[in-house]
Formats: structure tokens, C-alpha cells, sequence
């Protein structure tokens, strides 16, 4: 059976630069997948040659099977998508938005009716119908662009930065709303710059620094790799060392052998020490 | 084009009195104040002006509600991207992009249409008249939808209004007579698309012969534009 997302030797340069390199990747069906990299590393030029906005310079893309490149109308239907950006129309209300996408997927009067009162109704919008995009919260502005992205129930969603600028209650929200998406059978290929969401939501994640994979597997694969166990050493002022180990004895082991001086922390590790390790930088605008 | 037009339809009134107000302010000062008592072949300057300030409101109304609108959507709030994501043709997304162009730039020159007529009563009102209005409206349209697509910044459709549209809004044959200016720069005006419609409705307007030559150009026009649209659009989209 077809992989739901495969990516073969994908080349995007501009003027020169490469911006994503040599990229493969495969993303089976019903997958909840994080792609995570810092500023630049090619997340978004990648997103956009997958959603049919950018020609990618050369290698293969196929989604559910179908070439992106040799047929990107039919790869259109396909596919949802939640822009980092607010890419709702400010001019018309929420149903209204979810209305003009239900027409542009084609769908006859019924089927338009039918799914926009279910759709608001999944994200907690029915009261919130026909307010103007711009009076209301970002969250909900947010749960109106999920909506509008599942309107012609896509088999694969993106979502690049979903939760960017949310609160923490909101933010935990949207986390159940993606949950529940996935559970229902909707592939998901989620980007974002919060490390401690691609833990809490992902199976697998996949690690992009200067256009290429440099790690991919589970949250909990990536940290046995780098070691369960972190230690971080405060150096009197001259900024903090960590080092990795297996398992807490490990971790103690080594803590004894430290001057008395040191101020030492033993913690569990997370997927932002494998993504500083991997990357050599923390994320911007997340955990930093 | 459905959004524009439920927009369009949430600010009608608000649309049509701050889309009057620049045709109003031209046909005040230059068709009451300046050409006062200025008879051009029989016929008074307020007119002779009005068919031309028609043809420049269908041009500005149509551009901008067609270009202006289109390079926000595009560059700023980059719902452009929604429309190229969906699974419609590029003929569709370029027709329903410039022809909300047509509708604003209709709605604007009827209703300055309405107020001339209470100003100047025999100005003729025919099929000829409107046919170059509704091309004058579909050239402009489709010029912005160009421009929308080939700019990479607002600055760029700043500019692009800068030393196009207004040049042509005061040469094109707008205020004055084609026949007053030097042979040299009469052909450098005939040029401009705007010239054309202006001669058009104004013969139309003030029941002379029709200039068939100049709707043949505009019509060039229009097809040059609706095919450099589309290669343009093509090129940014895969």
C-alpha cells in the first residue's frame, strides 16, 4: 500500500542556494507526524512544494500515490491546510469563510450546509457563525482556519504552526481538536516551534537542519538515542553544559566526579535537548 | 468572486459615496470651474468632460477593485494562496479576480453616470455607450489582475499606479482635446488604452461617429492583458 506522504531525493534551490537538499521522507496513512527545524532549514519551502504553491528543482513528491508534479489538481482535493499565517478572508464571518472553501472544493448546496454546521459544531464555533473574522479571539480564529481545512475532509492536514501566539488554554484546545482529527483517521503533518507540543502530539518526528532529515523516529526513539538522563552543569556564570546518559545511575555517577562547586541539575530529557544537540541552536520562538 | 461580492455587497453604500467622491471633485473643478464658457465645437466643456471622466473612474475603480485588492490578498494576508491551493482552474481564479473589477468599476460609473445626468441631461445613453464601458472596465480589470500578479511588494503596485495610471488619468484624453496637442504626442497618447476609451464614450455620449478604430484597440487591449494575466499566473503556480 501507497504511503500517504513520499518524498524522494527533493531538490529546492533559489538563485543557487539550497534551500531544501537531497530530502526523503515517507509518512504512512493515519500518521501523526512533527517536522521540526530551526529558522531557514527548509520547513516551509518543503510544506509548500507538498501543497502544490512551489515547483520543487528536482525529485519526486507523491501524495496518497499521486504525483504533485504531474497532477497537482487532484492532489488539491486531497489535502487541508492550516497557514501559520491568518489566511482567513476578513471581510466575510466565519461561516462565510468556511462557505467560499466549501465552493472552491466544489460542494453542491446540501453538502456545504451539512458540513459547516458540523464543522463549527467540532470546533465550538456554532455561536460564533456570523462574527466577522476580525472581532474574534485568536483562538478561535485559529479553530475557524482548522474548520475551513477540513471542509472537503482531506485525507492528509497540514498544519504549520497551529498554535502560534495561543495561550496556554487555548493552545491545549487545539492540541485535543488535532488529537481528536488524527484518531479519526486524518494524517497529519504538523510543523511548529513549540518542542514541548511535537512531544505531547507526534509519533514520529523528523528533524530538518539546511534542507536535510538529520534524525527521524519517535519523540521517546530520539531521546534514547541522545541518552533518557540530562545533566546540566551551571559553569559559574559562563553558561550551562549538559551531558546525557542512559540512566539516572549513569547521570549520578558522573555527578559525583564534579567539583562541590558545581551547581548540577539531573532531569529527564526532552526533545529540545535532542533538537539543541542535532541542530546546535535552540528553536526561535519557542523554548528558548 | 462569490467573497467579493458578499463583501462588496456588506459596504455598498460606504463603496459607492467614497468612490464618487474623486469623479465628483474632477467634474467640479474642471467641468464647472476651469472650463466654464469654454465651447469646444459646439459642444460645452462640462459635456465633453463627463464621458471622459466616466472612462477614468471605470479605469481606476476597475484597476484597483480588481489589482489593488488582489496584490493585499496575495502579499499581505496571503489568502491568495487558499484560492491556488483549491482545486479550481486558472482560468476560473483569473476570471473571478478581475471580474469583481468589473462589477466595482460598473457600480462606480453608473452611479457618477446618474449624478452627470442631472448635470448635463443630453448626454446620450446607448448600447454603444455601455459596450465601451463594460470594455473599458474588463481592460482595467484585467490590467490590475496583471499588475497584482507581477508585483512583488505594495511598493511595486504603488509605483506601477505612480507612472502609469495617473499619467494616463490627465493624458488620456480625459480633459482636454486630442486635436490641441502637438502631432508628436497626439501619437504617443494614442497609446495609452485610456485615450481610447475616452474617445470612444465620448462620441458615444455626444452622438458623433464612433471611433470603431479605437474599440478595436482597447479591445487588443484586453486580450493582451487577460493573456499576460494568464501566462502570469501560471508562472506562480506548478
Amino acid at each position: 500500500m501507497s504511503k500517504m506522504i513520499e518524498i524522494s531525493g527533493l531538490n529546492k534551490d533559489y538563485s543557487g542556494k539550497k534551500v531544501v537538499d537531497c530530502l526523503d521522507l515517507e509518512i504512512g496513512h493515519g500518521e501523526l507526524f512533527g517536522f521540526l527545524g530551526p529558522n531557514g532549514a527548509g520547513k516551509t519551502t518543503t510544506i509548500r512544494i507538498l501543497t502544490t504553491l512551489t515547483k520543487p528543482s528536482s525529485g519526486l513528491v507523491r501524495i496518497n500515490g499521486i504525483d504533485v508534479a504531474k497532477d497537482p489538481a487532484h492532489v488539491k482535493s486531497e489535502f487541508g491546510i492550516v497557514q501559520q499565517h491568518l489566511s482567513l478572508n476578513r471581510d466575510l464571518t466565519i461561516g462565510e469563510n468556511l462557505q467560499l472553501h466549501a465552493r472552491l472544493h466544489h460542494l453542491t448546496r446540501k453538502e456545504r450546509k451539512e458540513r459547516i454546521a458540523d464543522l463549527l459544531d467540532y470546533v465550538e464555533l456554532s455561536d460564533h457563525a456570523d462574527y466577522l473574522i476580525d472581532d474574534v479571539s485568536g483562538g478561535m480564529k485559529r479553530r475557524a482556519m482548522i474548520a475551513r481545512a477540513l471542509i472537503h475532509r482531506p485525507k492528509l492536514l497540514f498544519l504549520d504552526e497551529p498554535t502560534v501566539g495561543l495561550d496556554a488554554q487555548t493552545r491545549r484546545k487545539v492540541w485535543d481538536l488535532i488529537r481528536r482529527m488524527n484518531s479519526e483517521g486524518t494524517t497529519v503533518f504538523l510543523t511548529t516551534h513549540y518542542i514541548e507540543e511535537a512531544e505531547a502530539l507526534c509519533q514520529r518526528v523528523g528533524v530538518l537542519h539546511h534542507g536535510r532529515i538529520i534524525a527521524i523516529g519517535s519523540p521517546l526513539s530520539l531521546r534514547q538515542n541522545l541518552g533518557m538522563i540530562a545533566v546540566e552543569m551551571n559553569l559559574n556564570g559562563n553558561g550551562t553544559e549538559y551531558r546525557y546518559f542512559a540512566d539516572r545511575a549513569k547521570a549520578a555517577q558522573f555527578i559525583e566526579t564534579l567539583p562541590s562547586t558545581e551547581r548540577v541539575v539531573m532531569r529527564e530529557s526532552n526533545l529540545e535537548d535532542v533538537f539543541i544537540e542535532l541542530t546546535g541552536q535552540k528553536v526561535q520562538g519557542g523554548l528558548t | 468572486m462569490w467573497a467579493d461580492l458578499v463583501a462588496l455587497k456588506r459596504r455598498g453604500p460606504r463603496y459607492l459615496i467614497t468612490t464618487l467622491v474623486s469623479p465628483i471633485l474632477y467634474l467640479v473643478a474642471f467641468g464647472w470651474g476651469l472650463g466654464r464658457g469654454i465651447n469646444l465645437n459646439g459642444t460645452s466643456y462640462l459635456e465633453f468632460v463627463i464621458p471622459g471622466i466616466i472612462a477614468l473612474t471605470a479605469m481606476t475603480t476597475s484597476f484597483n477593485g480588481a489589482g489593488t485588492r488582489l496584490n493585499v490578498d496575495r502579499l499581505y494576508f496571503k489568502s491568495f494562496d487558499e484560492c491556488l491551493m483549491a482545486p479550481i482552474s486558472l482560468t476560473s481564479l483569473l476570471m473571478g479576480k478581475a471580474l469583481i473589477g468589473v462589477v466595482r468599476g460598473l457600480m462606480s460609473s453608473v452611479a457618477f453616470l446618474i449624478v452627470a445626468m442631472l448635470i448635463a441631461p443630453h448626454i446620450h445613453i446607448g448600447p454603444q455607450f455601455l459596450l465601451g464601458l463594460l470594455l473599458t472596465c474588463l481592460t482595467f480589470a484585467f490590467l490590475g489582475v496583471l499588475a497584482a500578479l507581477l508585483a512583488r511588494s505594495h511598493e511595486d503596485m504603488a509605483v506601477f499606479g505612480s507612472l502609469i495610471l495617473m499619467p494616463m488619468t490627465f493624458l488620456g484624453g480625459t480633459f482636454f482635446s486630442l486635436s490641441q496637442v502637438p502631432v508628436g504626442l497626439k501619437y504617443a497618447l494614442y497609446a495609452l488604452p485610456l485615450t481610447h476609451s475616452s474617445l470612444f464614450l465620448r462620441a458615444a455620449a455626444l452622438d458623433q461617429p464612433l471611433p470603431w478604430g479605437s474599440f478595436w484597440i482597447l479591445l487588443a487591449f484586453f486580450v493582451a492583458f487577460l493573456v499576460g494575466g494568464m501566462v502570469t499566473l501560471k508562472k506562480i503556480s506548478i
